[in-house]
């Protein structure tokens, strides 16, 4: 049976895992399949369910990609199934197979419970229960979670992100009873109440009570305590949906699940299950990787291989309410005579358990809270010798410990995702791999979730493979060391930061970076003395450079709100230089064509008419756009573009080491984009959330969510550290998304240093700020009032008056633009340059003009 | 290599006009030239920027390579050597370079035109 009709009953997360592991090696198209799926939906991430409250849309959890030789027929619940005529039925009719998947998944276990049928009480499985807690708890006030255990406490920061006061009801006396121990669970809890949510453990729900409306509106507890609840999520444990099996006689596992062996196959030769439904040897798996593992298996099954499962790494890692807890092993000492280590900090408010093996040599299991990070080396570790002494694994990562992965044995997976073992990363450095991308790009290591990526750099480092972070061959620093020699040593000038820690003359590459460094560091107008030298033609003309040589002028708009009488002036300027004028995506107006000499008379005008640099040339901030905000929008509920305008004006002429933008949308439906911004502020109903990291352009990626419910102070505080902290640390030209994808534990080591403080930095950060902001002057301002800094807006040192005669404009739509006249530039070959033509290999520019209709003018 | 007719000496600008590791740019004869100053001296350059044709090379980052003087595009970085006008990026390109030297505190020019 290598071939034939298939049907998949289910397309969650573990059945579409299986189609593409079936399609990926089934290259003659010998299975013919049929998905049939009960939600309307294709199969979508229900790991990351939650991330739906902080704004990810339905489309980014897809995970279904439409493949030809596969027909999926969704809204389609599976009604019966008859083994005998080998068909499944549906209310649209039958499907005939040779072989059957099975792929249910499981669904919420509500208890026996008075009142779960209340309107407002629901369970947390899929993105329309997601939609429906939504809807259902606008203009309410308060929530409650029955269950506190992985999924519950989910739920529960789900209801506070919807600004619920939010209670946790969990029968077991601590939070997390199946991962956690009991002084793990202790821990936990600290944490989840500090973020406002109050815990009742050690006590059954017994009755949900409705209010005056019919609805939902308190539990009463065992002890008899009774909690106001408007939204009531139940969320106490999945059970395996095998009904279907158990119709059509097929055997189950003692504790439910469709009854499968290691080949994930049931005793029916044609019937197959994988996932939460499927019970192997009769243990069901609630977990998405062991799913995963039973989707290869079968996909290899059915073209005639002989894979069987190989058993559940039931670790998990996660971050609960913002806390990190993993778990992974035995990690509650079940093993007969296992010794327990365990490491409790107050301080740092970690918790941190091994199981050890009789003889304390072999890692059995362990249980982390608060701190992850020795996570993915203990668990590669698990079954084998500890990788070192149990203290120096468990103590936090920057305290010089760390878990060394160098001491894994080479079978060890190191990237669990993609099972990747240590062997493999070391056989991928031996062949020339010298960096993270490249061990991603070969081995697929740390492409998943990422948390091995610290272990494939200590592996790098292990091998002896040093990544040069030389800036230039004028500096071996790299450019945050250099910061910090400027800092420390407060050196004030290129020439004696080259002569103390460089060599040679500098270049296009350090002297930038340099003369960035000096105006974050306060250094004044960015072009005096030595200074000048230093810049960018933009930063040193204060303008963008154009392809024809000309220059771009962008006035500040701070927040994109503009009145009347500045708009006008904006025009009359334009409309008497002649120049191009068109609205930049950051909300303001951009001014083509201006040559040097007349870039000094352009801003004459516009600073008197109030307007300041806008830093367009800088690697600064640039803009905060803002939608209308409450002022406004009907649906706004903070004022966006008070709070863009406030920030664009506190954080302008700020040098970073690369451009900054940002955005504030007034309410949920982010119509300023903030999450593709290096900061993004989007408005709740008590606060601001506060994202980070995002980009557009060349690479886009969407900001995360960085901290929610902010008050204006609290905003601002935790945005000047990102920004502070940005600045210090980052790379030349690293925009703030790769700065935090390349740093050492990512968006949670941010989180660590700027809200937790873990480096002490804070208010250092802060006070840079102030200064910054203190000291802010208008370069364009400070430039009119200088006849010497004037002096460099000349066209020609020994013809001032005399304009570029190679600049020139043709009108196009009725405005200027470069003459792109004669032939396209072609390759310049030996001694042809410097004749008059370009050398620049030419593109094909495609004409756009498609005749009628055009702008009226 | 073509043969270069040499012309007359052209006064340019006093020396401070020049700002140190800066370049200017400069009208000579209708010949736009860049005009440097560094450590190493005066050097002087075409203005036009050989790969996307602007006249922009004044406005070029003076540093060194390898210790070899150096300019580098404004446009697209790429790097000329000071003192021949070679690109160190772009194998056969070049920019013209012209001869510059300071006589009593000004600066002086004399254009290079291959023919």
């Amino acid at each position: 049976m290598n071939g034939g009709r298939l049907v998949v009953v289910g397309n969650g997360m573990v059945g579409q895992r299986f189609v593409e592991a079936l399609r990926a090696r089934d290259t003659e198209q010998r299975w013919q399949v049929t998905v049939l799926g009960e939600e309307r939906r294709p199969a979508y991430d229900r790991v990351r369910l939650s991330a739906y409250f902080d704004g990810v849309s339905a489309e980014e959890l897809n995970l279904h990609t439409p493949d030809d030789g596969v027909e999926l027929r969704l809204g389609e619940a599976v009604t019966g199934l008859d083994r005998d005529r080998r068909v499944v039925t549906t209310a649209h009719g039958e499907y005939p197979y040779d072989a059957l998947v099975l792929a249910t998944g499981s669904y919420p276990f509500v208890p026996p419970v008075p009142g779960t049928d209340l309107p407002g009480v629901f369970v947390y499985r899929t993105l329309d229960d997601l939609a429906a807690i939504r809807a259902h708890a606008a203009g309410r006030r308060t929530g409650a979670v029955v269950g506190g255990g992985l999924l519950g406490l989910e739920a529960a920061n789900a209801l506070r992100l919807l600004g619920l006061a939010t209670h946790v009801v969990e029968f077991a006396p601590r939070l997390m009873p199946v991962q956690v121990d009991t002084a793990g669970g202790a821990m936990l809890r600290r944490y989840v109440e500090e973020l406002g949510v109050t815990t009742h453990l050690g006590v059954a729900t017994t009755a949900l009570r409705p209010g005056p409306d019919g609805t939902v509106r308190a539990l009463e507890l065992g002890d008899g305590t009774a909690v106001e609840a408007d939204v009531v999520v139940v969320a106490a444990g999945i059970r395996p949906r095998d009904e279907l099996a158990r119709a059509a006689g097929l055997d189950l596992g003692p504790r439910g699940g469709v009854l499968v062996d290691a080949g994930c196959r049931t005793a029916d030769e044609r019937i197959w299950a994988v996932g939460e439904c499927a019970a192997v040897d009769g243990v069901c798996h609630g977990l998405v990787a062991p799913g995963y593992a039973m989707a290869e298996v079968v996909a290899d099954r059915l073209l005639g291989g002989a894979a069987t499962f190989p058993g559940a790494d039931t670790a998990t890692k996660l971050k609960l309410l913002g806390v990190d807890v993993a778990s992974f092993g035995d990690a509650h000492g079940t093993t007969e005579g296992c010794l327990d280590v365990t490491f409790t900090d107050p301080a740092t408010r970690t918790y941190a358990k091994l199981v050890l093996s009789d003889d304390a040599r072999t890692l059995l299991g362990g249980v982390l809270v608060g701190d992850a990070t020795a996570y993915p080396t203990l668990r590669a570790s698990v079954g084998g010798p500890l990788p070192g002494p149990p203290l120096a694994l468990l103590a936090p990562a920057d305290a010089g410990g760390g878990a060394g992965a160098a001491a894994l044995p080479g079978t060890a997976q190191v990237c669990s995702c993609n099972a990747v073992t240590k062997d493999d990363v070391d056989a991928a450095i031996a062949g020339g791999c010298a960096d993270v991308p490249a061990l991603k790009a070969c081995t697929r290591a740390g492409t998943s979730c990422g948390s091995c990526v610290p272990m494939l750099k200590q592996l790098l480092d292990a091998a002896g493979v040093r990544q040069s972070t030389a800036l230039c061959e004028h500096f071996d620093a790299s450019r945050q060391e250099l910061f910090d020699i400027v800092r420390v040593r407060g050196i004030r000038t290129f020439s004696q930061l080259i002569a103390e820690h460089g060599r040679g003359r500098g270049c296009d590459i350090c002297k930038p970076v340099v003369a960035s460094i000096l105006a974050s560091l306060g250094s004044g107008y960015v072009l005096d003395g030595e200074q000048a030298s230093l810049q960018d033609t933009n930063d040193h003309f204060l303008a963008n450079l154009q392809r024809d040589g000309t220059y771009s002028v962008v006035p500040r708009i701070p927040g994109g709100e503009v009145s009347p009488e500045k708009l006008i002036v904006i025009g009359e300027v334009a409309r008497d230089f002649n120049l191009y004028t068109k609205i930049t995506g950051g909300q303001r107006i951009d001014l083509f064509g201006a040559r040097v000499e007349q870039l000094p008379l352009i801003w004459r005008r516009l600073v008197d008419a109030g307007f300041e640099s806008g830093h367009a040339y800088g690697k600064a901030l640039r803009t905060v756009k803002s939608c209308v905000g409450d002022t406004w929008c009907r649906y706004g509920v903070q004022d966006s573009v008070g709070l863009a305008v406030a920030l664009e004006l506190r954080y302008r002429g700020l040098r970073a080491p690369h451009k900054l933008k940002s955005a504030v949308s007034g309410c949920a439906r982010e119509c300023a984009e903030a999450r593709s911004k290096d900061f993004g502020v989007i408005a709740t109903e008590t606060g601001w959330n506060l994202y980070v990291g995002g980009n557009g352009g060349f690479r886009p990626r969407h900001a995360e969510l960085f901290a929610t419910d902010l008050s204006t102070q609290e905003l601002i505080s935790l945005v000047d550290r990102f920004l502070m902290y940005y600045v210090r640390t980052a790379d030349r030209l690293q925009r703030t998304s790769a700065w935090i994808e390349a740093m050492d534990g990512g968006l949670d080591h941010l989180r660590a240093v700027l809200v937790e403080d873990s480096l002490g930095l804070c208010a250092e950060l802060e006070a840079a700020m102030a200064r910054h902001v203190g000291s802010y002057s208008d370069e364009w301002r400070d430039t009119l009032d200088d006849p010497e800094r004037l002096r460099r807006f000349t066209s020609f040192v020994n013809a001032p008056d005399v304009p570029d005669p190679s600049i020139s404009f043709e009108v196009v739509r009725g405005q200027p633009v470069p003459v792109r006249g004669g032939p396209p530039p072609t390759t310049a070959g030996p001694g042809t340059a410097g004749a008059g033509e370009p050398a620049a290999v030419g593109g094909r520019r495609q004409p756009v003009t498609l005749g009628m209709p055009e702008v009226r003018r | 290599m073509t043969t270069a007719s040499v012309l007359d000496w052209t006064t340019v600008c006093p020396l401070d006009r020049l700002e140190s590791d800066r370049g200017v740019a400069a009208l000579v004869d209708g010949v736009q030239v860049a005009l440097f100053r560094t450590a190493d001296g005066l050097f002087a350059l075409d203005n036009q920027d050989p790969v996307s044709g602007a006249y922009v090379l004044s406005r070029g980052i003076v540093g060194s390579r390898n210790g070899v003087p150096t300019v580098a595009s404004p446009l697209h970085k790429q790097v000329y050597d000071l003192r021949t006008g070679d690109c160190l990026d772009l194998p056969g390109v070049s920019v013209s370079r012209h001869e510059v030297r300071c006589r009593d505190g000004l600066v002086e020019v004399r254009l290079r035109q291959e023919e």
